[in-house]
C-alpha cells in the first residue's frame, strides 16, 4: 500500500475541503477502498476519513420516501423496520451481496461507488482503459464470464457490481451531495453514472471532492418486491444476473405496475422504463415477455464466455413475471 | 498519527506516530502480539481476522487501526480463554468444529455477534418473512457465517456448534423475539415474503416454530 496522509473530519465541509485535490479519497466504511489500496489499484495521497459526520441517520420525508444518511450501514438500512416494510426490495438486494462482516462496515453511498469486479481491473499489471486510460482492454477478447453486455463499449465492457443499487435504481433513488464550494446538489441515480463510452475511467457524475451525503427514496410502490440473483456460489458471490422488481397486478390478472432493473449485465445498474411499458397493462402472456425480453436486450451484446448472459436474462425476466402472476392469483384464492 | 488510544478486550494500548497504513489485524498480531486473529487473505474474503468493533463483526484486514480510536475492540481472546471458555467455544469442543484450527477464532467471533444480529431480528438473504426472521433453520445459520470459510470444512459441525448456543439463548429470552413490527403501510407491499407465501402460509400467517429444520424452507440458490 502507498503512503497517505490521514485527515479527520468532522463536518462535511471540512471533508469537502480536504478532499479537494485531484488525489485525494473519502474513505468511509473501506470495504472496497483499501481492498484496491492494498493492490495499489487506488493510491489517494491523501485519504479523508468521514465517518466522524453525523451522517448515519434514516428519516422519513414529508411526502412520505425516506432520506438516508451515506454512512448508514448495509446491515442496518437492510434490518431498518420501514424498509422492511415498504422498501423490501431494498432490503432483498443488500443482503444478496457481501457477507455480514462486509455489510457491518459497508455504507450507503460507499456501495453505489463501488469499483467493478473485472478480473483485469483488479490486475495491475496488466491493461486496462479504467484503470489506466488508453491502455487498453484485454477482457473484450477475454476472461469475460461475468462482464457486461450493456452498456459497453470498445473500451470497456466490466460491469457494475453491485445489488443494493440496482434496487435503488429501481425505487428511484436521488443522491444528495455536498460540493467543495459548500453548494449541494441532487443527482437522480439514472443520471448519476456514466456509460464507459472512451472514458471508463470515469464512473459518475460527481466532480473532485464532492460528497454524497444522503441517498432518499420516493415514497413506497405498492406492489410484490422481490430480488432474484443469479450467481456461481448460493451466497457471497457477485451477480451473473439479477433483477430487482416491483410488481403489482389487479384482480383481473393485468399487470398494473412493472418496474424492473438489473444488475450483472450492464456497465451501471440497468433499467429500461420502455421495457415496463411494454408489459404495464397487459396479462403478462408470453408474447408480451418476449417481446419486452427483446426490447431490453436490443443493444446487448456478448464477447464470447458471457454470451450465456442474454438468454440468462431472457429466462430470469419471464421467471419473475410469470412468478408475479401465479403468486397474485395465488393471493386472491387464499385471501 | 500520533496519540492513537486503542481499546482492545478492555484493555487500552497507546501509539506513537504509528504508520496510517496499519490495519487492525496487523496492530493485533505485530504490535500486540495478540495473536488469536489470523491473516487468512487480507483480502476481506476469508474471515479468519474477523473481530468484533462495538459488538459488530467485522474483517479487520479491512479496517485501518487509526479509524477505531474510542471504540471497543474484541478479539477472540476477550471472548474467553482457555479457562473461561466462552458457551460458543465450548461448543465448537463439544462439536468437533474444526480440523486444523486456523480460521476458528474468525468463526467463534462471526458466530457470537451472529447470534446478537438474530436476537435483533436481523433478516438474511435466504429468510422467508423479513419481519420474523428465523434464525434457528440451519440455512439461516449457514448463510450468516458465509463469510467465514474453513478449508477443513468442518462446516456441518460449525453450523451445530453454532445452532446449539444460540437455541439455549434464544429460549432465555423467547418472550422478546419474534415480535412482529405492526407498521401499517406494508398491508400492499407483499415482497417482505420472498418467495411468495405457499398456501398454507397465507392460511397460518406468521407461524414461526424455532427447530432444526433441514429442509429448504424459502431459501434459494
Amino acid at each position: 500500500m502507498k503512503r497517505f496522509e490521514y485527515i479527520r473530519a468532522l463536518e462535511p465541509q471540512q471533508a469537502v475541503m480536504f478532499a479537494t485535490p485531484t488525489d485525494a479519497s473519502f474513505i468511509a466504511g473501506g470495504t472496497n477502498l483499501l481492498d484496491l489500496m492494498k493492490f495499489e489499484i487506488e493510491t489517494p495521497i491523501k485519504l479523508v476519513d468521514i465517518n466522524r459526520l453525523e451522517l448515519e441517520s434514516i428519516e422519513i420525508t414529508a411526502d412520505g420516501g425516506l432520506r438516508i444518511g451515506t454512512l448508514v450501514t448495509n446491515s442496518d438500512l437492510a434490518a431498518h423496520p420501514t424498509v422492511i416494510a415498504n422498501y423490501p426490495v431494498l432490503s432483498r438486494a443488500i443482503l444478496a451481496g457481501a457477507t455480514g462482516q462486509l455489510r457491518n462496515k459497508a455504507t450507503t453511498g460507499g456501495n453505489l461507488l463501488q469499483r467493478t469486479r473485472c478480473y483485469y481491473f483488479y490486475q495491475p499489471d496488466s491493461p486496462c482503459n479504467k484503470r489506466k486510460p488508453g491502455s487498453g482492454c484485454p477482457a473484450i477478447n477475454g476472461e469475460n464470464r461475468l462482464l457486461a453486455i450493456l452498456g459497453i463499449s470498445d473500451s470497456c465492457i466490466a460491469q457494475h457490481p453491485s445489488d443494493m443499487a440496482v434496487a435503488m435504481r429501481l425505487l428511484d433513488a436521488t443522491v444528495e451531495t455536498l460540493k467543495t464550494d459548500g453548494s449541494t446538489r441532487q443527482i437522480a441515480l439514472k443520471d448519476f453514472y456514466c456509460l464507459p463510452k472512451d472514458t471508463p475511467h470515469i464512473e459518475t457524475v460527481l466532480e473532485t471532492g464532492e460528497l454524497i451525503t444522503h441517498v432518499t427514496l420516493p415514497a413506497p410502490i405498492k406492489g410484490m418486491h422481490t430480488y432474484d440473483k443469479v450467481r456461481d456460489r448460493a451466497s457471497y458471490a457477485f451477480a451473473v444476473v439479477s433483477c430487482a422488481a416491483v410488481i403489482d397486478v389487479d384482480d383481473s390478472g393485468k399487470l398494473t405496475t412493472v418496474r424492473l432493473a438489473f444488475g450483472g449485465i450492464g456497465t451501471q445498474p440497468w433499467r429500461d422504463e420502455n421495457v415496463e411499458a411494454i408489459l404495464t397493462g397487459t396479462d403478462g402472456n408470453d408474447d408480451v415477455i418476449t417481446a419486452a425480453a427483446d426490447l431490453l436486450l436490443k443493444e446487448a451484446k456478448g464477447n464470447g464466455q458471457n454470451d450465456f448472459k442474454i438468454p440468462l436474462t431472457r429466462r430470469l425476466l419471464k421467471q419473475v413475471i410469470q412468478r408475479a402472476l401465479a403468486s397474485r392469483s395465488l393471493a386472491s384464492k387464499g385471501a | 498519527m500520533s496519540n492513537l488510544t486503542l481499546t482492545i478486550n478492555q484493555q487500552d494500548y497507546q501509539f506513537d506516530n504509528l504508520d496510517s497504513r496499519t490495519t487492525l489485524l496487523d496492530v493485533c498480531r505485530h504490535h500486540l502480539q495478540i495473536t488469536g486473529p489470523k491473516k487468512g487473505c487480507d483480502h476481506g474474503q476469508c474471515g479468519a481476522c474477523t473481530m468484533l468493533v462495538n459488538g459488530r463483526r467485522i474483517n479487520a484486514c479491512l479496517a485501518l487501526a487509526v479509524m477505531y480510536d474510542g471504540d471497543e475492540i474484541t478479539t477472540i481472546e476477550g471472548i474467553g480463554m482457555p479457562d473461561s471458555l466462552s458457551d460458543l467455544q465450548q461448543a465448537f469442543k463439544d462439536h468437533d468444529a474444526f480440523q486444523c484450527g486456523y480460521c476458528t477464532p474468525g468463526q467463534i467471533c462471526s458466530a457470537t455477534a451472529l447470534i446478537d444480529e438474530i436476537k435483533q431480528n436481523w433478516p438474511s438473504y435466504v429468510t422467508t418473512d423479513l419481519q420474523q426472521p428465523d434464525g434457528l433453520l440451519l440455512q439461516e445459520i449457514a448463510e450468516r457465517m458465509s463469510g467465514n470459510l474453513c478449508r477443513c470444512s468442518a462446516y456441518p459441525n460449525i453450523i451445530n456448534a453454532i445452532h446449539q448456543v444460540l437455541s439455549e439463548q434464544l429460549s432465555e429470552q423467547s418472550s422478546t423475539i419474534h415480535t412482529a413490527s405492526n407498521l401499517t403501510d406494508s398491508a400492499y407491499i407483499t415482497g417482505i415474503w420472498s418467495p411468495p407465501p405457499s398456501e398454507t402460509q397465507l392460511g397460518k400467517q406468521s407461524v414461526n416454530t424455532p427447530s432444526i429444520n433441514s429442509e429448504n424452507k424459502g431459501a434459494r440458490s
